[in-house]
């Protein structure tokens, strides 16, 4: 007997990601799903932001790797509450691990939670978290070919970061070219060029989430 | 290698569509991969070869179907199916173009053997 299914394959976890959503939407909490390449610098930018929006807002942080609890004790060296996640080899974290990540977590209500990905240019594209929106970390010294080389990612997430511009000029790194690429696979997406080292940009990057979070919870607030 | 955690969904939406169906077996799975996807075939099936063994697909053909993006040209306005992300129209070579689709990742239909009536 043939059934005739056509139903997405990761359907499983697209429910639990929009579950997840629901949850935080209820809470107050905004959401952000940074994703990058191993050594991009996304935890050396969540270091930079965190102390600037902490200010004002409460703000958690989920920590993804494969193993170690290296990058959680970075965040939790801030006093930012912070659950680490070892996904025991998975190549990406999937809806399931943030959602017991989050009942783990002090909430940060009325702020910001960052969920860190596991570093990794491909697995981590296809799986939803229960995000807002989603961030990838590019670094000048990955080289300037990678929005090309790694479609996916650039695809399916609403803002870039190119970080380490301070190196740019001694790598020769292209970044007209990646501005190209980017223009054809996320028109209109956001592009911030930081460095997490020097400070560069982060002003942008901090305005940016404080608009997206007010957009989406602050509209009854006086 | 996510193509693991992909064919560990795959197998529990196929054993969900098979229970519903009342059967006990898997016989053939129809999947549809987009150029797109992020979603590389060989690693999908060599996966597909190390988990299925103990589950109900146990032995089941694995038919992959590969479908391309669109590539609608604001230009001359043709609509063709392409499978680069930075394809130029094949028609008339613009780059004004607009790709979508292509990230499909579908169980598409599967074939299933039913209990036989006299089993108790």
């Amino acid at each position: 007997m043939k059934i005739v299914s056509a139903k997405k394959i990761l359907a499983g976890n697209d429910k639990i990601a929009r579950e997840n959503l629901e949850f935080f939407e209820k809470e107050g909490v905004f959401v952000l799903n940074i994703l990058g390449s191993p050594g991009a610098g996304k935890t050396s930018l969540l270091e930079a932001l965190l102390p600037r929006l902490r200010e004002s807002m409460p703000v958690a942080v989920i920590e993804g790797d494969l193993a170690t609890s290296q990058d959680a004790e970075r965040v939790a060296a801030l006093d930012v509450p912070v659950v680490q996640v070892n996904t025991e080899g998975a190549c990406h974290l999937d809806a399931a691990m943030v959602s017991s990540a989050a009942e783990a977590l002090d909430l940060p209500r009325g702020g910001i939670l960052f969920i860190e990905n596991v570093g990794n240019l491909v697995c981590p594209a296809g799986f939803r978290l229960g995000e807002h929106l989603r961030l990838v970390v590019l670094s000048v010294t990955e080289g300037d070919d990678k929005v090309a080389k790694y479609p996916p990612m650039f695809q399916k997430t609403q803002a870039v970061a190119l970080n380490k511009v301070d190196l740019a000029g001694a790598l020769e790194f292209d970044e007209e070219k990646v501005r190209k690429d980017l223009e054809r696979l996320l028109p209109g997406g956001r592009f911030f060029r930081v460095s997490a080292r020097t400070g560069l940009g982060l002003e942008e990057v901090e305005t940016w989430l404080r608009e997206e979070r007010a957009c989406r919870f602050e509209e009854t607030s006086g | 290698m996510h193509e693991a955690s992909i064919v560990e969904a795959l197998l529990e939406a196929a054993r969900d569509e098979m229970l519903r169906a009342g059967a006990e077996r898997i016989l053939r799975l129809e999947v549809t991969v987009g150029a797109l996807s992020g979603v590389n075939v060989e690693a999908l099936r060599f996966a597909f070869d190390m988990l299925a063994p103990g589950t109900p697909a146990e032995g089941a053909e694995l038919d992959v179907v590969e479908t391309r993006a669109l590539c609608a040209c604001r230009a001359c306005g043709e609509e063709n199916p392409v499978e680069d992300p930075f394809s130029a129209c094949p028609a008339c070579g613009s780059v004004d173009v607009r790709i979508r689709g292509g990230d499909e990742l579908l169980l598409s239909s599967l074939e299933v053997e039913e209990k036989s009536s006299a089993a108790g």
